[in-house]
């Protein structure tokens, strides 16, 4: 079991997604509005991510090496679409909110990148691991951020009443510049946490996601897809 | 006549794709380092987009639709989406080898670009018809190219601006784009 409480503590924190990794920041800046959303948005990508790895890592020895990507997308898609169904039918409120970046979960880097990286090489159990710790520590970074802003912007937590009366609140937090202001400020202090663990001589993980590597590190954005017709040429 | 103009004006500006409702971030931050480069992903960008929604339009409203299968728009979608970019770049390397060189780095990247698959969504969810379907996706990727090269624009000139060693890199750019947000609400006065 060791491996596997390994997996929990790689995913909340040395490889943590937000915080770390900067994996996935297009529902990372959409959903934040509040707490209760982070939270949602968090955990259904959490149980996508669970039962994707599984199911990737049950038939890794299966899926031809060439056809890899677009069985992964049809795993996901499959996965992400029977969530969907699932959060109208039981949280109907919950879904309205969170809109169109619920079937976008299926392009989120964190999932297909997990696959590629994770997933596809590994036996079931780890990866099961490996999916829970990710996704609650995606859980845990837009919960955060919800939290911040939500404070911010309404001066509530969780829909409750946590600022005095007398807070004018920031009304410009929970919407659209916002997102973008807190996610500069939480680069920025990653930025400095990162360089005073290297002067201290610390091993430190790059952030891998949209914000420095271009695309390039998820596996399906620089991979083709169906990689047909381009050996023969 | 005047609700596609309402649709182009208010998917392009009002509600940009980018800087309003947070699809395409990858390549808004990643590609947006030139003018050069950032006007070619949008192009790109702008070409995939239109002929995504035209064709996962048809395939809603002629397949899907008819047959009761609406639930599998997901996965027919990114499927198609998937096919879709891969067969343009094969297509475009044959017969059209400028345009191929111009924006052929830029297309196997707009995959997993979730604007794709978003204004796909968004057209069903909508419930535009396979017009007012192609005018929406072609004027959503013209905002997002008009974010794109504003941004390229920008950061080219940051370049020679001393910023404080934390800030430097994505933060800045974060900042900017919060400031570009503020500027683009001032359009929501137009519809």
């Amino acid at each position: 079991m060791n491996k596997c409480t390994e997996r929990l503590y790689n995913g909340l924190v040395k490889e943590n997604p937000t915080f770390v990794m900067m994996l996935g920041m297009c529902p990372t800046l959409a959903v934040t509005t509040s707490a209760i959303n982070g939270i949602g948005m968090g955990l259904s990508t959490t149980v996508v991510l669970i039962f994707s790895n599984l199911l990737i890592s049950l038939l890794r020895k299966i899926i031809p090496d060439s056809v890899r990507m677009p069985a992964f997308i049809v795993v996901v898609a499959t996965l992400v679409t029977v969530v969907q169904f699932l959060m109208e039918g039981f949280v109907p409120g919950l879904y309205a909110s969170l809109g169109v970046y619920i079937p976008l979960i299926v392009v989120n880097c964190i999932i297909l990148g997990r696959a590629e990286a994770y997933a596809s090489k590994n036996p079931v159990l780890p990866s099961i691991f490996d999916g829970i710790g990710m996704g609650l520590g995606f859980t845990f970074g837009l919960t955060c951020i919800g939290i911040v802003r939500e404070l911010i912007g309404s001066g509530k937590v969780f829909g409750l009443q946590i600022m005095p009366d007398i807070y004018e609140p920031v009304t410009i937090f929970i919407l659209a510049p916002g997102a973008f202001l807190v996610l500069a400020f939480l680069v920025a202090a990653r930025n400095k946490i990162m360089k005073r663990m290297e002067a201290k001589g610390k091993k430190v993980v790059k952030a891998q996601g949209c914000c420095e590597g271009g695309c390039a590190s998820c596996g399906g954005c620089d991979a083709q897809v169906f990689p047909t017709g381009q050996e023969k040429e | 006549m005047k609700e596609l103009l309402i649709i182009a004006v208010g998917s392009a500006l009002v509600n940009n794709v980018v800087l309003s409702q947070f699809l395409g971030i990858c390549p808004f931050l990643g590609v947006s380092k030139k003018i050069e480069t950032a006007a070619g992903m949008g192009g790109a960008v702008v070409f995939v987009i239109t002929i995504a929604s035209f064709i996962t339009g048809a395939i809603y409203q002629f397949i899907l639709h008819p047959a009761g299968f609406e639930y599998l728009q997901t996965i027919v979608f990114i499927l198609v989406i998937a096919a879709l970019v891969q067969f343009v770049e094969m297509f475009l390397k044959k017969v059209m080898p400028p345009l191929y060189n111009a924006l052929g780095v830029y297309l196997p990247l707009i995959t997993t670009n979730c604007a794709v698959l978003g204004v796909s969504l968004n057209c069903v969810t909508k419930g535009y018809n396979i017009l007012e379907g192609v005018v929406y996706g072609f004027s959503t990727a013209v905002g997002f190219t008009i974010a794109i090269v504003i941004m390229a624009g920008i950061r080219e000139k940051i370049e020679y601006n001393d910023i404080s060693e934390s800030f430097q890199g994505t933060p800045i750019v974060l900042l900017t784009a919060a400031l570009m947000s503020i500027a683009f609400f001032g359009f929501s006065g137009i519809i």
